[in-house]
């Protein structure tokens, strides 16, 4: 949106970055340049390492390696302070307001305007509406309750005390997550005056339509790097950020199908289901040794599915039957019962235990397997749980190690490994290499179809076409909580894929 | 394998920084990191503190007599202690353990004052004690699992209720024990050890046994350590939370029990204060409050570290209220190393 600045020093450079967290590195030579007052999209499906590059530009996170330069001189972000005093404001997901404190006390919270120790309120209700005004938002009344605005009300106050604090590059982080269509019409053109007046944005967001809005240049982010900087936004194709975002470096192996299953019998049976908010009338059939495979955005509603039919979100209407039996709604431990097992999308905070050690978290579904009476043999657990981990080739070897030393390809072998242990009938995988490692996905890959050649009936959730498509039979295509496209996933191409799935967002 | 690549280079990263974590990692570090080696920590505490002992008080701390009764003052806290470490590696806590320790010695003492006094069977004591302690529990837990009422205001709301209902029961009155066979049975001793120090070490016993060798224990520790992956591996995180809370119930049952036969009497006063002793004692002896971490050895060196403490500064005429002082500096510094174990151990 400024063409007099393109010249000269960028504004933040940052060469290099990398940051390991034991067992997966985050980021892995990320490359980004923002120029003064440009608004810099940065885009990348979960888990391709955005969030962990903001924490490292806000001072959260202190990379291990690569150099940071503000305007053309090298820093340090050793602490948030550090950040926020160079002028870099980060505008979080969950917005970080005091809701029981007034808007101006939440724009001067941590720099409040005082002369000896006592508050000069006055002054910051004025400065406070001064910024109010030039975001183009009067309306908001400085003395009122953040708790009581709107989430588009919030969000206008966290620009606001970024500015109070003379921010120069404002970080936001999805900040049209939370709002509906006219108020993200009005959060453009604040970022538009924001930046005619000098102040650089980076603009992270899911949604392709509106970096073309919004947005002067483009990075994109895979598997924590950069695989395109510098793009422009208004003249790069959707197409073509589909393909940087989700587009293989490698090419992965995927494992035969074998011959059709049409007369394997049905194992799982989803019928009529509807969860309220998310998706209604929804039927599928999975039969034994299928994988059926889930293709569509983030937020149309695939995980939501995955957890109604395994009973950890309570379906509103609705059967899901396993082998003939339906299964109680919102009953996890009855859907274990009959046979079924869920591989989270959030690995770490929803599927391991994960200062405990391998073989309890392989065990800890199928307890009563190794207990008389209620007694554990510690043995029986350790030798079944190094079987199993052994013919998953899970590494490094050794079933007390705790979980949390594993990479994420190992950790997800040892969800898998519970499951497999419980002889599980149907296996649900919500994304089931999010933050494995590139080498270890194929792997994964060939594991879930031996699974699947052993009769279970497997249902895999993937942000990944090309990984729905690869390894699934069965391909459905799921927008805004609706089943659009059935069919074999021989017959479908990654770009009939996308367009499915973009139908309606995009032009 | 292509696995290995990235723990290859993660690998690296390690042993680049690793030069200078390895010097700091000694062999004393490495003993302090293991479990049995805080454990070890806290007997080398207490063996000073058996020291100091010795060298103030002498033999007035050393004899049989005082070690007996170091072991009967700790017993009945300590029965407490094995039941909250429970509910705390759960991922709750309980701070209603002195209330409900009252309430059903104040419950047990009036069936056998008012009923038929005298005649009233010592078993009717006892099973009324554990009943009214259980089901205290069973209400707590009622409200944390399935009312989602957090668990420090739900167990306030006990401890503030049971009281009361054990003051109106009671009368404000202390009821003295007349059931002779009750007082000869848990007062008596057993080849010169103290019928209450033997619950106590039963009531550790079966506490070490449930906790790390029965599915129950395990449970708990996943529960307490991620209730959101415990219940998506198909736990009955709620069904489970109610019956640890239960479980601390029916051991403030016990403790009443064991309270009642060492006073005599039951009264509205029993069990003071208890839940901070108790929480003191489960902290220090290493069970993380954040749940998912808990020793029961811990714990009962932890209970044994407190009471000989207040044993030490008794025999040398200093105020409880010195005593109270020390046991805040010991738990503080307890916890301040349990958070360097825990931050060392964490991913940021």
């Amino acid at each position: 949106m400024t063409d007099e600045s393109v010249t000269g020093t960028p504004l933040l450079t940052m060469h290099d970055i990398v940051k390991t967290f034991p067992g997966v590195r985050a980021l892995d030579g990320v490359d980004l340049e923002v120029r003064q007052g440009e608004v810099h999209c940065l885009l990348g499906q979960n888990g391709a390492g955005k969030s962990t590059l903001i924490k490292v530009l806000s001072g959260a996170h202190q990379p291990d390696e690569g150099e940071i330069r503000w305007e053309g001189t090298s820093v340090e972000l050793g602490a948030p302070s550090t950040a926020i005093d160079l002028g870099i404001a980060t505008i979080y997901q969950e917005l970080d307001l005091v809701d029981g404190l007034t808007v101006a006390e939440n724009l001067y919270l941590g720099h409040e305007l005082s002369r000896g120790g006592f508050l000069r309120a006055g002054e910051a209700r004025r400065h406070t509406r001064e910024i109010l005004e030039r975001l183009g938002h009067g309306e908001i009344r400085a003395g009122t309750e953040v708790g009581r605005l709107s989430p588009a009300g919030k969000q206008i106050v966290s620009m606001a005390r970024a500015l109070s604090r003379d921010a120069r590059l404002i970080v936001m982080d999805e900040p049209s997550a939370v709002l509906d269509q006219g108020e993200v019409a009005n959060l453009f053109r604040v970022i538009g005056d924001l930046s005619r007046s000098g102040v650089a944005v980076i603009y992270i967001s899911h949604r392709l339509e509106e970096i073309k809005q919004v947005g002067d240049r483009v990075t994109v982010l895979k598997d924590g790097r950069t695989v395109a900087t510098g793009l422009e936004a208004k003249d790069t194709p959707t197409r073509e950020l589909i393909r940087l975002m989700t587009g293989r470096s490698i090419e992965y192996v995927f494992p035969d199908r074998g011959e059709r299953r049409s007369e394997q019998p049905v194992v799982l049976d989803v019928e009529s289901l509807s969860l309220a908010g998310a998706f209604t009338d929804l039927s599928f059939q999975v039969r034994a040794g299928e994988i059926v495979g889930l293709a569509g955005l983030v937020g149309a509603g695939r995980s939501e599915i995955l957890e109604t039919v395994y009973g950890a979100r309570k379906s509103t209407s609705g059967t899901v039957r396993v082998d003939g039996r339906r299964l109680r709604p919102g009953a996890v431990h009855a859907a274990v019962a009959a046979g079924v097992g869920l591989a989270p999308e959030e690995r770490k905070s929803q599927g391991l235990l994960l200062d405990e050690a391998v073989y309890r978290n392989v065990t800890v579904s199928s307890l009563t397997r190794f207990a008389r009476i209620g007694f554990l043999s510690h043995d029986a657990e350790r030798e079944a749980a190094r079987e199993i981990t052994e013919a998953l080739d899970v590494r490094p070897t050794g079933v007390d190690r705790a979980v949390r030393t594993l990479s994420g390809g190992n950790q997800q072998k040892v969800v898998l490994a519970r499951w497999l242990l419980r002889d599980c009938r149907v296996l649900l995988l919500d994304e089931p290499t999010r933050g494995v490692d590139v080498g270890a996905r194929s792997e994964i890959y060939s594991l879930v179809r031996s699974l699947a050649d052993r009769g279970v009936a497997v249902v895999v959730v993937s942000s990944e076409v090309e990984e729905v498509l690869g390894l699934a039979d069965q391909v459905l295509v799921v927008r805004e909580g609706a089943i659009v496209h059935r069919g074999p996933a021989q017959d479908i191409d990654e770009h009939q894929v996308l367009d499915l799935v973009m139908a309606g967002t995009t032009a | 394998m292509q696995a290995q690549v990235p723990q290859a280079t993660v690998q690296d990263g390690g042993t680049a920084t690793g030069v200078g974590s390895e010097k700091r990692t000694s062999p004393l570090r490495t003993l302090t990191h293991s479990s049995a080696g805080r454990n070890l920590g806290l007997v080398l505490a207490l063996i000073l503190l058996c020291v100091v002992g010795f060298a103030t008080a002498g033999d007035r701390f050393g004899s049989v007599d005082n070690l007996m009764t170091i072991l009967r003052l700790a017993s009945v806290i300590g029965v407490v202690s094995i039941g909250m470490t429970f509910v705390i590696t759960g991922g709750g806590i309980d701070l209603s353990v002195g209330a409900i320790v009252a309430l059903s010695s104040v419950w047990a003492t009036t069936l056998a004052t008012q009923t038929v006094a005298a005649d009233t069977h010592w078993i009717v004591m006892v099973s009324t004690a554990v009943l009214v302690g259980t089901g205290c529990g069973v209400v707590n837990g009622f409200l944390v699992a399935y009312g989602r009422v957090v668990p420090f205001i739900a167990t306030l709301a006990m401890l503030a209720s049971a009281r009361g209902l054990a003051e109106i029961i009671a009368n404000r009155r202390t009821q003295i024990i007349t059931v002779r066979p009750f007082v000869e049975f848990f007062g008596g001793s057993l080849f010169g050890i103290p019928a209450l120090v033997i619950i106590f070490a039963l009531v550790a016993v079966a506490g070490w046994v449930l906790l790390n060798r029965t599915t129950f224990g395990r449970r708990t520790f996943a529960v307490g350590g991620n209730p959101e992956a415990a219940r998506l591996a198909g736990v009955k995180v709620h069904r489970h939370t109610a019956m640890l809370y239960a479980l601390v119930g029916f051991c403030c049952g016990i403790a009443a029990i064991m309270l009642m036969a060492r006073t005599t009497t039951g009264s509205s006063t029993h069990g003071m204060l208890y839940e901070l002793d108790a929480i003191a004692a489960v902290v220090i002896g290493g069970t993380l409050l954040s749940g998912g971490r808990g020793t029961i050895g811990g714990t009962v060196l932890g209970v044994l570290i407190f009471t000989t403490l207040s044993n030490v500064f008794t025999l040398n005429n200093l105020s409880i209220s010195a005593q109270s002082v020390a046991k805040g500096l010991i738990i503080v510094v307890a916890v301040l190393m349990q958070q360097r174990f825990a931050n060392r151990g964490s991913v940021p």
